[in-house]
């Protein structure tokens, strides 16, 4: 390649990051911290955020605005470098996995970073990155509390990738790529527009229907333990940890935590809508519209999950995913060769 | 062009963190500073159109291993924060013998002649490399599978607590 096209697809990778980081700042972080809010007042019977704007619409952009503000505290006994590092850490890791994360095709343009022919494979590695900001930061901070949660978290994390991992085998097995938008593109038509979708087996009868949904339950579950998620927030109890990995941050770097952990809750939520769920495809037309009730179904579920159950202890998180997730997510990997031949 | 300057700043940021890896005083950082090594060499994968390896590499190496280092690092007293030396007292018979290994090393490099690749790659490596395994190499495939179930269970039966 000349040098000139080199530049402009410096230049190109330059927009996009600042497209998709806005949008990941303003519908996954804001929007995602206010509905997490209305969301649990409703779930306890009170009214969650209610004075800024109407209906309390502008609480989190006035939240935004307060933290940016805010003095940035380092605590003289953490170590420096790696104290200011780690929070840069989290919400880049979270953003490179929207790369691959396709947003419809409106108008006849697809919308996404790169559809990369490793697109699946990418995204589990970035995600994998994000627990390097937590650690670090968790040990920086060089508070007991920071360090369990950090340690807590790696622990969780490490365990619960390789069931996230197999669950996604089973959409790359049916549709025979690892590319996002070709899976995507493997679930349109069937029974009302949704009997193609890989939740209900991609049109492979009984047993697709059953590796399916399978897939997808393992598959939510380990994401909600992958954003450290209740009942799998210990990295982060409030009541134990005062908050975990993030206690000593202040003002944008917290927040720059915050929205690498949205970030990564709404990737998730995409990722499980696109691969399990049609994507764009559904009943009657095709459209990003889809993607986006599927999208925020999820979120919605995954929040609705959080403010229902209690936390689990240590122990049963990390016997829960090796002795029930890993060797159901294994047999059903090997259900899904069985379904195709 | 582009692929020199590429090239260039990925070796630099393979190189330069390997520095602090075998300098550092603090083991955390030590540790630390293998991620933007292991990145560095993802970048060079991808530069030669592997991209299934790339893929691989930030997942198993950089996702995983430094993490479980990392881990074992600050479960231990190097967590701390502790200044340790990474040198000890032979460090110039040590230096001698690197330095005897790279003489060696570059002698080779120097002297074989680099077959240049033929044919053309295809498409997507991942289905390739897949497919190879499961023909060809599926013997090597599952001799290494099973090194590693051992070692596993191998783990286990040491870590396990007597009753």
């Amino acid at each position: 390649m000349p040098a000139v096209a080199w530049g402009l697809e410096i230049l190109r990778a330059t927009v996009a990051t600042v497209l998709l980081f806005t949008f990941l700042a303003v519908v996954a972080a804001m929007f995602g911290v206010l509905a997490e809010r209305k969301i649990s007042g409703w779930i306890q019977s009170r009214l969650g955020p209610k004075h800024v704007g109407p209906q309390g619409l502008l609480q989190t952009v006035a939240d935004t605005v307060k933290l940016l503000q805010k003095e940035h505290v380092t605590p003289v006994n953490a170590d420096p470098v790696a104290f200011n590092v780690a929070p840069l850490i989290v919400p880049v890791a979270a953003l490179l996995a929207w790369i691959v994360i396709p947003l419809g095709v409106p108008f006849g343009v697809l919308l996404i970073g790169r559809d990369l022919n490793i697109g699946l494979l990418f995204f589990v590695a970035m995600t994998s990155l994000i627990v390097i900001g937590v650690l670090l930061g968790g040990w920086a901070s060089n508070n007991k509390y920071s360090l369990l949660g950090a340690l807590r978290s790696a622990s969780q994390m490490i365990s619960y990738e390789i069931p996230l991992a197999l669950a996604l085998l089973t959409p790359i097995m049916l549709a025979g790529t690892l590319s996002t938008v070709e899976i995507v593109d493997a679930q349109r038509g069937g029974f009302l527009g949704v009997g193609r979708w890989f939740l209900f087996g991609g049109g492979h009868g009984l047993g697709g229907l059953v590796v399916g949904v399978l897939a997808f339950a393992i598959f939510v579950a380990a994401a909600t333990a992958e954003t450290f998620r209740t009942p799998f927030d210990l990295p982060e109890a409030e009541s134990e940890l005062v908050a975990g990995y993030f206690s000593e941050y202040t003002g944008m770097r917290f927040a720059l935590f915050q929205l690498g952990e949205y970030g990564e809750l709404f990737a998730m939520a995409a990722l499980s809508s696109l691969l399990f769920l049609g994507g764009w495809h559904g009943p009657g037309f095709t459209s990003t519209l889809w993607l986006f009730v599927k999208l925020f179904a999820m979120v919605f579920f995954l929040m609705w999950v959080r403010w229902t159950y209690p936390r689990l202890r240590l122990d049963q998180l990390l016997n829960f995913t090796w002795k029930g997730l890993l060797p159901l997510a294994l047999l059903n990997v090997l259900l899904t060769g069985w379904v195709l031949v | 062009m582009g692929e020199l300057v590429a090239f260039l700043v990925l070796a630099a940021l393979t190189l330069v963190p390997a520095v602090v890896v075998v300098t550092s005083r603090n083991l955390v950082r030590a540790a630390m500073a293998l991620i933007p090594s292991l990145l560095g060499v993802t970048g060079l994968f991808v530069l030669l159109q592997a991209e299934f390896v790339a893929g691989i590499q930030v997942l198993i190496y950089a996702g995983a291993i430094a993490v479980l280092i990392l881990f074992v690092i600050m479960l231990t007293e190097g967590g701390t924060g502790l200044a340790v030396r990474q040198v000890n007292t032979q460090r110039w018979p040590g230096l001698a013998a690197a330095a005897g290994f790279v003489a060696a090393l570059v002698a080779v490099l120097v002297r074989t002649p680099w077959p240049a690749g033929s044919g053309t790659l295809p498409a997507g490596t991942t289905a390739a490399v897949g497919e190879a395994f499961l023909t060809e190499f599926v013997l090597a495939f599952e001799v290494s599978s099973l090194v590693l179930l051992v070692s596993l269970v191998g783990a286990l039966v040491i870590a396990r607590r007597e009753p």
